[in-house]
C-alpha cells in the first residue's frame, strides 16, 4: 500500500437506465488494490458488486453505464480509455472468471481453442503454437492429461474442470489482476476449496492481485487480506479481513457474520435457527431516505432515518465504516 | 455420422407409409372420380356403359383394401402406376417435372438464405437502429404478402413495365425465366429467416460465453466470428430446414402462376382431373423431399454441435 496501487477506484458511480429513469446502482465506491494483494467485495445479490467488477473491465452494457468516478490501473485512467485500449487491457492485464463455468464457456468450441485464443489475441502467436501453450496452461491448473483434454468440449468436463479451464483462460497471459466473480458458487463444496486454493496458489506464483466477489463472507475472509462489504450500491465497511471477523462495526456486517453457519453451534446452544437479516435489499429506484440500511437495521436510531451517514475512519485510517452508530 | 444416417432413414420408412395411407384413403372418401371429372369437364355426356367399362379398367370398383394393397405392392418396386389422363407411367410424368421443380426450389432457398440471413445478422448487431427497423419491416412485409399477389406484382414490374425479364414460362430453363418465380417463392422464407436469424444472434449475444469472449479482450467482429456465428447457426439451420422442406409444397401456387412446368403445377392439374395416381405420386415426392431435407438438417446438427449425438 506504500507506493502507487495497482488498481484505484475512486467515487465510482454506475447508472442504470437513462433520462428520467436513471438511477445510481452503485455510488461513491472507492477502494484500491496493491500489486499481488487479495481484496474481497462482499454483499447480497443486487448490491452492485458484480457490476462494479464489470465496470473495471469496461464491460458495462445497456442499460448500465459509468456515471462518474475514476478507475486507475497502474497509473492509467481506464475509465476514459478508448475501446481499443480497453481491449488490450482485458485478458492481458486483467483476467476475469465467472460464476457459472458451463455457460461462460462456448459450448461449440473445444476448451483448448478457448484457451489458445488468449495467446493468439495477446501474444500474436499462430494457432499451432498457441495450442501447445494451451496444453501448458491446462497442466498448470492441474487438469489431468491436458494433451487429450484440449480437444474436449465444455459439456464433456465436470464443473470443477470447467472452472479450472476458466482459470487457465483468465491467467493465460499472466495478468496483473484477476477478477473472480462468485467463482465457486456453482460448484460442489468439496470442489470449491480446490478451486479457491488453486486460484490463490497460481496468483501468488505469478504475483497476480485478486479481486474476489462473493456473497460468502467466510470464503472471502479466508482468501482475501482485505474486505469491503457492499450494501445497496455502497461500501458500508472496508477493513482487513481479520478485523472484520474480530470486531465488525457496521450492523450489516454483523448480520452477515451472524448468519454464517457454525459447526457445533447447535450442540452448544441447543436447537437453534440460523440467524438472518430480515427484509430484502431495496430496489435501485427506491433507496430509503437516510441510511440505506435503516429499514433492516436492528440498531437504528432517529438520525438514521433522515441523514445519510458519512464514512468514519477505523483502524488508524486503513479501514472505514459508514454508520452513525459505529 | 453413419449411424445417425441409418437411424434417420429407419425413421423415414414408417412416416412414408403413413403418408401414403392417408393420401390413398383421402382420395377414396372424396366424392367424384376421374371419370365424373371428365364428364364435368364439358366433354359432354359419356355413355354410362363406357363409364362402367372405364371404371373396371382402372380398377376403381375393387375393394379399398385390395386397391391399397396393390398400390403399396407396386410402390415397393418403384412403380407409381399409370396416369389416368395420359396413360403414361407416373414416374415418367414426375421425372420430367422434377428438375424444373428442384431448380425453382433451390433458387428460391438460395435467395432466401443469401438475403435473409445477412439481413437478420445486421439487424441483430445494431438492435434498435434504423437498419434494424428497416430490415424487420422488410421481413414482416415479406411474410405477410401472399405469394400469388407478389408474383403478379413482380410480373407487372419486371416484365410489363421494365421489360427486363420474361413474365412466365420455362423457356430454356435459364436464369432469365427462373428469376421471378424464384423470388416470388423465396420472399417468405427469406423474411422468416431474417427474423429467426435476428432473434438467434441477439440470443447468443446475451450469452455468458460472449461476455467471457469480451473479457478476453476480443474485438467485437472477432467475438461475432469466433463465438456468435456458429452458435446462432444452430438455430438458423432449423428454420432453413423447415422452410426448405416445405418449399416444394409451397411452390404449387408459384408454379401455377408462372406456368412453371414443375411438380406443383402437375399436382394442381392432376387434382382437378381426379388423376389419383399422379396426385399420389406428386404428394409422395413432396413428402420425400421434406424428409430428405430434414435428414440432411439432422446431419448438419451433428456436424455443428458436438453436444448432439443421436445415440
Amino acid at each position: 500500500m506504500s507506493d502507487v496501487p495497482l488498481l484505484a477506484v475512486d467515487g465510482l458511480r454506475i447508472d442504470i437506465g437513462s433520462g428520467a429513469q436513471r438511477h445510481a446502482a452503485v455510488e461513491g465506491v472507492s477502494f484500491s488494490i496493491a500489486r499481488g494483494e487479495t481484496f474481497g467485495l462482499v454483499g447480497e445479490s443486487g448490491c452492485g458488486k458484480s457490476i462494479t467488477a464489470l465496470s473495471i473491465m469496461g464491460l458495462l452494457r445497456q442499460p448500465l453505464s459509468l456515471g462518474g468516478g475514476t478507475i486507475v490501473l497502474d497509473g492509467q485512467p481506464i475509465h476514459k480509455a478508448s475501446a481499443a485500449e480497453m481491449r488490450s487491457l482485458r485478458g492481458r492485464r486483467i483476467g476475469m472468471i465467472f460464476q457459472e463455468p458451463m455457460t461462460a464457456l462456448n459450448p461449440l468450441s473445444p476448451v483448448g481453442r478457448q484457451i489458445a485464443e488468449m495467446f493468439v489475441l495477446h501474444m500474436g502467436m499462430g494457432w499451432k503454437e498457441a495450442n501447445d501453450r494451451a496444453v501448458e496452461s491446462l497442466r498448470q491448473v492441474r487438469v489431468p492429461s491436458p494433451e487429450r483434454r484440449i480437444h474436449d468440449y465444455p459439456h464433456q468436463l465436470s464443473g470443477g474442470m470447467r472452472q479450472r479451464v476458466m482459470i487457465a483462460i483468465a491467467l493465460a497471459c499472466s495478468p496483473d489482476m484477476l477478477i473472480a466473480d462468485e467463482p465457486t458458487t456453482a460448484l460442489d463444496v468439496t470442489v470449491q476449496a480446490e478451486i479457491v486454493d488453486l486460484m490463490r496458489e497460481l496468483c501468488a506464483a505469478k504475483g497476480t492481485a485478486i479481486l474476489m466477489i462473493s456473497h460468502d463472507l467466510g470464503l472471502v475472509a479466508q482468501v482475501c487480506r482485505r474486505v469491503a462489504v457492499m450494501y445497496a450500491g455502497r461500501i458500508v465497511e472496508q477493513r482487513a479481513s481479520a478485523e472484520v471477523f474480530k470486531d465488525p462495526r457496521h450492523p450489516y456486517t454483523r448480520g452477515l457474520l451472524a448468519s454464517l453457519p457454525r459447526l457445533g453451534a447447535r450442540s452448544k446452544q441447543g436447537r437453534q435457527r440460523l440467524n438472518e437479516i430480515s427484509g430484502v435489499v431495496p430496489a435501485v429506484s427506491a433507496f430509503p431516505k437516510g441510511c440505506r440500511f435503516n429499514p433492516r437495521c436492528t440498531a437504528r436510531t432517529d438520525v438514521c432515518m433522515v441523514e445519510d451517514p458519512a464514512t468514519t475512519a477505523l483502524d488508524g485510517g486503513v479501514g472505514l465504516v459508514r454508520c452513525h452508530n459505529a | 455420422m453413419l449411424t445417425v444416417l441409418v437411424r434417420r432413414l429407419a425413421n423415414v420408412i414408417p412416416t412414408l407409409f403413413a403418408i401414403v395411407a392417408v393420401v390413398f384413403l383421402l382420395f377414396s372418401v372424396l366424392p367424384g372420380s376421374f371419370i365424373s371429372a371428365m364428364n364435368e369437364d364439358g366433354r359432354g355426356m359419356i355413355d354410362p356403359a363406357v363409364m362402367e367399362r372405364m371404371r373396371k379398367e382402372m380398377g376403381l370398383d375393387d375393394p379399398l383394401i385390395e386397391r391399397f394393397g396393390k398400390y403399396v405392392g407396386h410402390l415397393a418396386i418403384g412403380d407409381l402406376g399409370n396416369s389416368f389422363r395420359t396413360k403414361e407411367p407416373v414416374t415418367k410424368l414426375i421425372g420430367d417435372r422434377l428438375w424444373p421443380s428442384l431448380k425453382l426450389v433451390l433458387a428460391a432457398m438460395l435467395f432466401a438464405i443469401v438475403i435473409g440471413v445477412p439481413l437478420g445478422f445486421i439487424a441483430a448487431l445494431k438492435p434498435g437502429s434504423v437498419t434494424d427497423a428497416t430490415s424487420m419491416v422488410v421481413a414482416i412485409s415479406g411474410l405477410s404478402l401472399p405469394k400469388f399477389w407478389l408474383g403478379l406484382m413482380l410480373m407487372y414490374l419486371f416484365a410489363l413495365q421494365l421489360k427486363l425479364l420474361p413474365s412466365f414460362g420455362y423457356g430454356d430453363g435459364g436464369l432469365t425465366h427462373l428469376t421471378l418465380p424464384a423470388i416470388a417463392l423465396g420472399v417468405s422464407p427469406m423474411a422468416l429467416l431474417a427474423r429467426t436469424t435476428r432473434a438467434a444472434v441477439l440470443d447468443v449475444l446475451n450469452a455468458d460465453f460472449v461476455r467471457t469472449a469480451r473479457s478476453k479482450g476480443m474485438s467485437e467482429p472477432r467475438v461475432v466470428t469466433w463465438h456468435v456465428m456458429r452458435n446462432a447457426l444452430v438455430l438458423v439451420i432449423t428454420t432453413i430446414g423447415l422452410q426448405f422442406g416445405s418449399l416444394m409444397g409451397q411452390a404449387v401456387v408459384v408454379e401455377k402462376l408462372f406456368a412453371w412446368p414443375g411438380v406443383g403445377s402437375l399436382l394442381v392439374d392432376s387434382v382437378f382431373q381426379r388423376d389419383v395416381p399422379a396426385v399420389q405420386g406428386c404428394i409422395l415426392l413432396i413428402v420425400l423431399f421434406f424428409l430428405a431435407i430434414n435428414t440432411l438438417i439432422d446431419l448438419a446438427y451433428v456436424a455443428i454441435d458436438p453436444r448432439i449425438r443421436y445415440a
